[in-house]
């Protein structure tokens, strides 16, 4: 690891304001990846800058019916938050879904959302990748890419973005708070992460020198029809291969409202409006949930190793939906899939 | 560098996040920071408290806090496995919650109070998990132990598992090589009916 300098930011004003005398200062907070990154020499920070005494660490209800999460809660104390809990459990369920209880103990609802991806290339120094160095090629389009997208890459990168908390956070419509130089603004969590495309070297619409200051959700949690399905190589602590979270709203036998976002698909949670402009109206039935996978799917493309993940993942949705109309989420303990 | 009499000499002295002790003895840490000021430094004042013996020290931003425990502490009952957050062998619990020591900088945890496995014994009696990991075989080589005991410490704090399954979800931080699984779940069991 390069030698960096260390500096304590006591609020935000000061993490701006630091994060602006170094464009190469990164921000750390739980630093689970940030650290591992730096070991790799994938990162390579002038300055690392602790946050971790910024006041960004309650979960507070907002008026008209929302949460507010700070980015510093802990990801073990935002899956066991009661608020989240009774009305967010999807998001319990993929916070849970995701790492060990020592990283999530550690890991912060900020940094998640900053996760790089887990491409082997990216952190393999010895070989090309444009996410890591721009214009040096991309290693995984004709190498290993058992874990990488199939829809939304590039010809300039392939990669997935890892995280499970952020597949729920698509689906219940997050908004991200952040503040920098010029002030604060909010960034719907659709327009968060970014596709490769010929910079993917930026994974998100962050601007130079902003920082996360909080997560918000709206009113609507589908805290009773929901899942989070997370498909992977072992039972526990691995990524996925593919992961749903699910969320209906429910009229009867009919699909009033229906959301679901893919993890481990592509470049960012993966949404897709058609896709559940199918459910609208429509019986809850595996007639139409496989109509609203096909539809998600018509653009997925395989690579060599990866071609398997286009049926999974329709597969995937259309359990994940049955999951959430009958009320029975998938647990994240007993690994069984009914 | 200038090095104490009363520190080693290892062929390592010349990397700096080794070895920089400048103080430590027992007792409780001052309030610390108490005015949240940037500060930017080479080397930074970290005080802490590591199984109730306070330390103050100076170190190299880049020391994590299990190169601390090992390398400047001189606790090496913690271990290095991995050093990537895989394996949970540095598994240590940072004011009663389990985390990877390995992933973090030793600075990140100034003011902090930190158990180590040197740490969980009372007036010479093993923690209920030592004893039941002991009673029930739960290990062959030995090196995930420390981490694992940490781990199920830090499981029965959190109060979240009450079946096998919950016990195996919530351990899958801890990796052992040997695969003494079966008989570590059994030693948790046994400890969480004595709590």
């Amino acid at each position: 690891m390069i030698g960096f300098q260390y500096a304590r930011a006591g609020d935000v004003t000061d993490a701006v304001r630091l994060m602006a005398g170094d464009p190469r200062a990164k921000f750390v907070a739980g630093g689970t990846n940030l650290i591992d990154l730096m070991k790799m020499d994938v990162e390579r920070p002038s300055m690392v800058i602790d946050i971790n005494r910024l006041p960004l660490k309650e979960v507070e209800e907002v008026p008209g019916g929302g949460l507010r999460i700070g980015a510093l809660v802990r990801n073990t104390d935002l899956a066991y938050n009661a608020l989240v809990e009774e009305r967010y459990p999807v998001l319990a369920s993929a916070l849970l879904a995701g790492a060990t209880q020592q990283l999530r103990n550690m890991a912060s609802t900020g940094g998640n959302l900053l996760q790089r991806t887990r491409c082997h290339y990216f952190y393999d120094t010895a070989t090309p990748c444009n996410k890591r160095e721009p214009g040096s090629g991309c290693s995984a389009i004709g190498g290993q890419n058992r874990m990488h997208a199939i829809l939304g890459a590039s010809d300039a990168c392939i990669a997935v973005h890892p995280s499970d908390m952020c597949v729920a956070m698509a689906m219940l419509e997050a908004m991200v708070r952040v503040t920098g130089a010029s002030g604060e603004r909010a960034i719907p969590f659709a327009e968060f992460h970014r596709l490769p495309g010929e910079t993917p070297e930026r994974d998100t619409n962050l601007s130079a020198g902003e920082i996360i200051t909080a997560v918000e959700l709206p009113p609507r949690g589908f805290a009773t029809n929901y899942t989070y399905l997370k498909i992977r190589d072992r039972l526990s602590y691995a990524f996925a291969l593919v992961s749903v979270a699910a969320g209906l709203e429910l009229e009867g036998g009919t699909i009033k409202e229906g959301h679901f976002a893919l993890g481990g698909i592509a470049h960012k949670p993966w949404r897709d409006p058609q896709a559940e402009a199918a459910l609208r109206g429509q019986p809850a039935n595996a007639k139409t949930f496989a109509l609203a996978a096909d539809i998600f799917l018509r653009d997925a493309e395989g690579y060599e190793h990866n071609a398997f993940k286009i049926d999974l993942a329709r597969r995937c949705i259309m359990r994940a939906l049955s999951q959430a109309a009958a009320g029975t989420p998938q647990s994240q303990s007993s690994k069984k899939i009914v | 560098m200038t090095k104490k009499p009363s520190e080693k000499s290892s062929g390592a002295s010349k990397d700096p996040t080794r070895r920089r002790k400048v103080a430590s003895g027992a007792g409780v840490p001052s309030a610390v920071a108490a005015k949240a000021r940037p500060t930017t430094s080479d080397m930074v004042s970290v005080s802490l408290v590591v199984n109730n013996v306070h330390h103050s020290l100076a170190l190299d931003p880049r020391t994590t806090l299990l190169d601390l425990l090992r390398e400047h502490l001189d606790l090496t009952g913690t271990k290095k496995g991995c050093d990537q957050g895989q394996c949970g062998a540095c598994t240590v619990l940072v004011d009663g919650r389990r985390i990877n020591s390995c992933l973090t900088f030793a600075a990140m945890y100034d003011g902090a109070q930190i158990t180590t496995i040197e740490g969980l014994a009372r007036n010479g009696a093993l923690h209920p998990l030592q004893q039941a990991f002991i009673d029930h075989d739960a290990f062959q080589c030995g090196y995930c132990t420390p981490g694992q005991i940490c781990s199920a410490v830090g499981l029965l704090a959190e109060g979240r598992a009450k079946t096998a399954d919950e016990i195996r979800e919530l351990m899958s931080g801890n990796i052992c090589r040997c695969g003494a699984y079966t008989n570590i779940v059994a030693a948790i069991q046994q400890a969480m009916g004595q709590s």
